[in-house]
C-alpha cells in the first residue's frame, strides 16, 4: 500500500496539483465559447430597399416606416433657359412600411401620368454565414400601377383595368464585402392595354444593380435594365441611372443621373426614351426619411 | 507513516482541486449603454448574449459580447450603430479582460453581498483602453451576480460623431453590466 501510494499516486497528485499552479493565465472565455461559428445574416447590401430605381436586396426594418419623395428634373442638354432641366420637374411620393423582417409592402403616387402604384415584397432567402450559411439572397416582389388620367376618349367603352399594369420580380444578390454589392433582377411585366397590336403585353426585362461603399455614409451606385422585348418601332432605350447614396442621421439622399423619366416600374421600362449618348439625362434625387412606428420590443 | 500522511494531505489538496467549485460563468449577460445628449432622441441599447466568466481563485474576470447583438428600440439606429460607428462587420466582438483586485475581501462560500473593484482592458472598435470601475457582487445559493457601472469616452475607441448629429450623441457612453453566473460544470 505504502509503495503504491510513494511510487505512482504521489507524482500524479504533484504534477496534478503543478497544473493547476501554473493554469492561472488561461483564457477563461475558452472555457465556453463555442467554437463553431453560429449563423449570422448579412445585412445592409444597400442603403436604401432601392438601388435608385429598382427595388434592392434591402427589407424596410420591421415597424418603420419609410417615406420617400423621388425627384427628376428636366432634361439637362436643355440648357441654361430651362436652367439645365431644374425648371422642370416630375415626382413620386411613396410610403413604405417593414410589415416584419421578410415582408415589406409600399404605395405610391407619380405626378406623371397620374400614376399610382404599390407592392409586395417577401424575402425567401437571406443571405447568411456561418453554420448553415447561404451565399446570397432571393427576394420576389409583385407590383401594380394604375394610371388615373381621364379618358382620352370617353365616348367609347373604356375598362377600368386597361389602367392597370402588374410586374413580378425576383431579386437576387449578394454582398461580396462590406464595399460591394450586387444583384440581379429578372422582370416581367404585363399590361393590359398597350398603344398598338406590335407592342406586346407581356415585356421580360433583366435588371443589374450594384453598390460600391465609398466611404461609411456614402456610396456610388448603378442600376441598369435590359428590356429584352421592347417594340423597335418606338426606338425606346434602357433605363440606366448612376449616383450616390449619401447618409445624414434619419435622412438618406440619393443623388443621381439617369435617363428615365418615369419612377414606377412600368413607367421606367416601357418609356424610357431619353438617350445617355445626346446627353438627355436628368438630373434626380430621392429623399427618405424613416419613422419607427411600432418600436422594437425591449425584453 | 508520516510519508503516509503527507501523502493523504495532498491527495485531500488535489482532491479540493477538482471538486471546489471555482469558475463560475454566463452566457446571457445583460449589457446596457446610454449615450443620449438631448431628451429629443433617447439612444440606448441592450445586448443580452454576454458570455463572462469569472475564476473567484484568482479573480480573473472576461467579457466577450458580439456589437450586432446590441438591440435599439429604432431599427434605423441599430443600422448605424452597426454599419457607421462601431463597425462591427470589421470589428465584431467587445472584449474584457480584467481582474478583481479586491478578490480576496470576497467570501464566494457565504451569501451575502461585497463591494467588488475591477481593473482590467476593455477592447472594442479595434482599440484597448484600460478601465477600472466598482461594482458589486451578491452571493446567493451557490450563484453570483454581479453588476457594475462605468463610462467610456467614444472618442478613445477611434468613434467619432459627425457634427450633424453631435447635438444628439454624447462622447461620454454610460455603460452598465449585469450577470448572473453560474458555476461551471466540468
Amino acid at each position: 500500500m505504502k509503495k503504491i501510494f510513494r511510487n505512482i499516486l504521489l507524482p500524479v497528485m504533484l504534477i496534478v496539483n503543478l497544473q493547476s499552479l501554473f493554469a492561472q493565465d488561461v483564457d477563461l472565455l475558452n472555457l465556453v465559447e463555442d467554437k463553431k461559428p453560429k449563423k449570422e445574416y448579412v445585412d445592409y447590401a444597400f442603403k436604401s430597399p432601392r438601388v435608385i430605381m429598382a427595388h434592392s436586396l434591402e427589407m424596410i426594418h420591421p415597424g418603420v416606416l419609410d417615406f420617400r419623395i423621388l425627384h427628376r428634373f428636366g432634361n439637362v442638354n436643355r440648357g441654361l433657359y430651362e436652367f439645365f432641366g431644374l425648371d422642370q420637374a416630375t415626382m413620386r411620393i411613396g410610403l413604405d412600411y417593414g410589415v416584419s423582417k421578410n415582408f415589406t409592402i409600399g404605395v405610391g403616387r407619380s405626378t406623371y401620368k397620374k400614376e399610382l402604384d404599390g407592392y409586395l415584397k417577401y424575402r425567401l432567402i437571406h443571405q447568411a454565414k456561418g453554420s448553415g450559411s447561404m451565399p446570397f439572397s432571393l427576394i420576389a416582389v409583385a407590383g401594380s400601377t394604375m394610371n388615373m388620367l381621364k379618358w382620352e376618349d370617353p365616348n367609347r367603352k373604356n375598362y377600368y383595368t386597361s389602367r392597370l399594369a402588374y410586374y413580378y420580380q425576383l431579386v437576387i444578390g449578394r454582398k461580396f464585402s462590406e464595399g460591394f454589392s450586387f444583384q440581379v433582377v429578372p422582370t416581367m411585366l404585363h399590361r393590359n392595354l398597350v398603344a398598338t397590336t406590335s407592342d406586346p403585353h407581356d415585356l421580360y426585362a433583366v435588371g443589374a444593380g450594384t453598390r460600391i461603399k465609398l466611404t461609411k455614409r456614402m456610396s456610388f451606385n448603378v442600376d441598369y435594365f435590359y428590356v429584352l422585348n421592347q417594340n423597335p418601332a418606338l426606338l425606346l432605350q434602357n433605363p440606366l441611372s448612376v449616383g450616390f447614396d449619401i447618409e445624414t442621421g434619419g435622412h438618406v439622399f440619393q443623388f443621381h443621373v439617369t435617363n428615365a423619366s418615369g419612377m414606377n416600374e412600368r413607367a421606367f421600362l416601357t418609356e424610357t426614351s431619353n438617350n445617355w449618348g445626346k446627353g438627355d439625362i436628368q438630373i434626380g434625387f430621392n429623399i427618405s426619411r424613416a419613422f419607427q412606428i411600432k418600436k422594437n420590443k425591449k425584453k | 507513516m508520516k510519508k503516509l500522511l503527507l501523502s493523504a494531505t495532498l491527495l485531500l489538496f488535489t482532491a479540493a482541486g477538482i471538486f471546489a467549485q471555482d469558475k463560475f460563468f454566463t452566457k446571457s449577460g445583460k449589457i446596457f449603454f446610454k449615450c443620449t445628449k438631448s431628451s429629443i432622441e433617447k439612444i440606448e441599447a441592450t445586448n443580452k448574449s454576454t458570455t463572462c466568466v469569472l475564476d473567484t481563485k484568482t479573480g480573473n474576470m472576461q467579457f466577450a459580447v458580439l456589437m450586432k447583438g446590441f438591440e435599439f428600440e429604432r431599427a434605423l439606429m441599430q443600422e448605424h450603430f452597426n454599419e457607421n460607428y462601431v463597425e462591427s462587420e470589421k470589428f465584431p466582438r467587445g472584449e474584457f479582460k480584467g481582474q478583481i483586485t479586491n478578490n480576496k475581501e470576497v467570501n464566494y462560500s457565504k451569501d451575502g453581498s461585497y463591494p467588488l473593484k475591477v481593473k482590467g482592458s476593455l477592447t472594442m472598435h479595434g482599440v484597448t483602453k484600460d478601465v477600472e470601475t466598482t461594482g458589486t457582487l451578491t452571493v446567493k445559493q451557490g450563484k453570483l451576480s454581479t453588476n457594475a457601472v462605468f463610462n467610456i469616452q467614444l472618442s478613445d475607441y477611434n468613434i467619432s460623431i459627425p457634427s450633424v448629429v453631435s447635438d444628439k450623441i454624447s462622447n461620454t457612453v454610460n455603460i452598465s453590466v449585469d450577470c448572473l453566473l453560474e458555476p461551471l460544470a466540468k
